[in-house]
């Protein structure tokens, strides 16, 4: 055959193949740590132009201080407002996205047939798809005067149709995980259906009574920290839902059958089994979330008010607040960048103390999912 | 003969050479649609001149002028001194032109029955001296106090017209990114006060009168609405006669341009 003489390589052909397999892999390294190097890169001209404003003898009254005047003369650069304002925007999106996400991945990875699944999760996936802006618009024409006009009833209606299901949920799980297995089959029975009725009982009252003081509230104005967070909320909730889901579907077969096979139910093989083998995957779907949430820029600087106070109570969501990323963008035009000014550092520095939070966030994720890994490992 | 074709020839050379220009603005929210309406018309006079009219804030008008960028620079407030010596260091020379005047009417929501209020009293809504509607005649309603974001030359405009040097707007104040934002926060919200262009004023809002005085084309001509500006565009050294860019500020003198400032719900310069 004629291709057989090829097989052999002289001398030279395979010093020519080393070269250029090093060739390609030395350009494939480049190719990569370009990324790595715009990191670096964003994180140098960041923290740059960030360090004259704490090195001007600032940084006590930025992260103190509630006084944010930027354009007053002289000008007031207190920033703890705004620190509240996106802590609170971005804890309350993730405490309104984290159960329904993580219930949503539960459902698809464990009781939904295959198919519904395949057809679910694509559909969820692509709230991430829809722009920003989009989210925003809707969120000022839509939402905003509906929060305004029918507030109380609002509220109520969405405590009804997310506590009513968790509730419940909570009720018929709580019941089945609390009853002793180790009692005869018809006292098991009897005993669990009545932790049932007493929990079911003692959740109607919590939803009548929490349902009445919310259907009771005012809504001054409906561009508000709850407006920004509750779209933030959807918008991390397909991250939340797919990367949890994903990591609900490693947990593997063997794990469910196996406790299956010890006699526990579906409940216990999802709270006590399924659910702590995937933890740390749920964990960083919440961190994904909060990131999420905590960078968006286009719909707090639409949603939520942009008033730099922190709300009275601290957990009033119902007043407007700012957030660190809709002022470095609302900012950005007055902020002079040829005359170097104070109000220019600040948004870096403000743009710095993002960064390092994000950072810190997601060393923390790696750190929670090694140390998992290990345990899992039975290390 | 030959002479005169080759001087036809060279007329169209320099009108196929005009016809090539570009003319780019940028700035404020509030010149914008002066500046889009102008641009209009001059495209449909002189075609292939090509007008790019960009809206992001008199802040960053005056950037763009300095940073040449743009030829023209849109604000809605005079340039700030800080401005002016950057210019000057990069040896940018501004020249004004008042294209328009401008008044900031009040805006409250229709069903408000505040007919009118002082300039002190917006002053202390504004402040957070005052909290609610009803110390003000208006119905037992918390006030809700919506701003343009320190960004625009609105708010420059408001802060230097009603607020004073001293003044802090209240820590609750909403900032919004645009004069259509402050009109539709405002139509929707029952409590809410706003301001914006006199262009943005139309029945889904009420425009409050000010120390007595309706904020309208003529009580700002002759300068008794106590909230009104002149709007202005910059150029880098005074445009060459006959230029596109000494054309297009002209129109604003020209019948033709007062008309259009009069129909986008701005005051001409008087003559």
């Amino acid at each position: 055959m004629a291709t057989g003489e090829h097989i052999l390589l002289t001398a030279r052909e395979a010093r020519k193949r080393k070269l250029f397999g090093l060739l390609g892999r030395s350009l494939l390294l480049l190719i990569t740590s370009v990324a790595a190097l715009a990191v670096l890169a964003i994180i140098f001209f960041i923290a740059r132009d960030a360090l004259p404003f704490f090195s001007g003898g600032r940084s006590a009254a930025f992260f103190l201080s509630t006084a944010w005047y930027p354009t007053h003369e002289p000008p007031q650069f207190g920033a703890a407002a705004i620190f509240v304002g996106s802590l609170l925007v971005t804890a309350a999106a993730v405490v309104l996205a984290v159960p329904p996400g993580v219930c949503a991945a539960l459902c698809m990875s464990d009781i939904l047939p295959f198919n519904v699944r395949q057809v679910l999760k694509p559909v969820i996936e692509m709230l991430a798809a829809i722009p920003s802006v989009a989210y925003g618009f809707f969120a000022l024409v839509v939402l905003a005067p509906l929060l305004q006009e029918q507030g109380g009833r609002l509220l109520a209606a969405a405590w009804w149709t997310l506590a009513l299901p968790a509730l419940g949920l909570a009720a018929v799980v709580g019941a089945d995980l609390l009853t002793p297995a180790e009692l005869p089959e018809r006292a098991h029975n009897v005993l669990r259906a009545a932790l049932t009725l007493l929990f079911l009982a003692a959740a109607s009252v919590i939803l009548v009574v929490v349902g009445r003081v919310l259907a009771a509230v005012r809504i001054a104005s409906g561009v508000n920290a709850l407006n920004a967070s509750v779209i933030l909320g959807v918008m991390a909730l397909p991250t939340i839902v797919s990367v949890s889901e994903d990591a609900l579907q490693a947990a593997g077969r063997e794990l469910r059958e196996g406790s299956y096979a010890l006699g526990a139910t579906r409940a216990e093989t999802l709270v006590k089994v399924v659910i702590p083998a995937a933890v740390s995957g749920i964990f960083s779907a919440v961190l994904l979330g909060i990131m999420r949430a905590l960078g968006e820029t286009m719909v707090v600087w639409m949603a939520s008010g942009n008033a730099a106070q922190i709300p009275k109570p601290a957990y009033n969501l119902l007043l407007p607040v700012r957030t660190l990323t809709a002022t470095i963008a609302g900012d950005m035009g007055e902020a002079d960048q040829m005359t170097g000014s104070a109000h220019y550092h600040v948004l870096f520095a403000m743009g710095l103390s993002l960064l390092i939070f994000s950072f810190a966030c997601n060393l923390a994720g790696e750190w929670i999912v090694a140390r998992q890994r290990k345990r899992l490992r039975g290390g | 003969m030959r002479k005169l074709l080759f001087t036809t020839l060279l007329t169209a050379a320099c009108a196929s050479a005009q016809a090539q220009d570009a003319l780019t603005l940028d700035g404020s929210t509030t010149v914008g649609p002066i500046a889009k309406a102008f641009a209009e018309f001059t495209m449909r006079q002189t075609p292939g001149l090509n007008i790019t009219v960009s809206e992001s804030g008199s802040g960053n008008g005056a950037k763009a002028l300095l940073n040449g960028t743009c030829q023209i620079a849109n604000l809605s407030r005079d340039l700030k001194e800080s401005e002016r010596k950057a210019m000057a260091e990069k040896g940018v020379k501004p020249v004004e032109h008042v294209v328009a005047y401008d008044a900031l009417p009040v805006l409250v929501h229709p069903s408000n029955k505040v007919k009118g209020l002082t300039i002190d009293q917006v002053r202390d809504i504004y402040t957070g001296k005052i909290t609610n509607w009803k110390d003000v005649g208006g119905f037992d309603v918390p006030i809700v106090v919506i701003s343009r974001d320190t960004n625009s030359g609105t708010f420059e405009s408001f802060k230097d017209l009603v607020l004073g040097a001293e003044a802090k707007i209240r820590a609750g104040a909403e900032y919004t990114g645009s004069n259509g934002g402050v009109r539709q926060r405002v139509q929707m919200t029952q409590g809410a006060i706003g301001y914006a262009g006199l262009g943005f004023v139309d029945r889904t809002v009420k425009a409050l009168e000010i120390n007595g005085v309706a904020p309208c084309a003529k009580t700002v001509t002759a300068k008794t609405y106590p909230i009104s500006r002149a709007l202005y565009m910059f150029t880098n050294g005074e445009p060459a006669a006959d230029s596109p860019a000494a054309r297009f500020i002209g129109l604003s003198r020209a019948e033709k341009g007062r008309e259009i400032i009069e129909e986008i719900g701005f005051v001409p310069v008087p003559e």
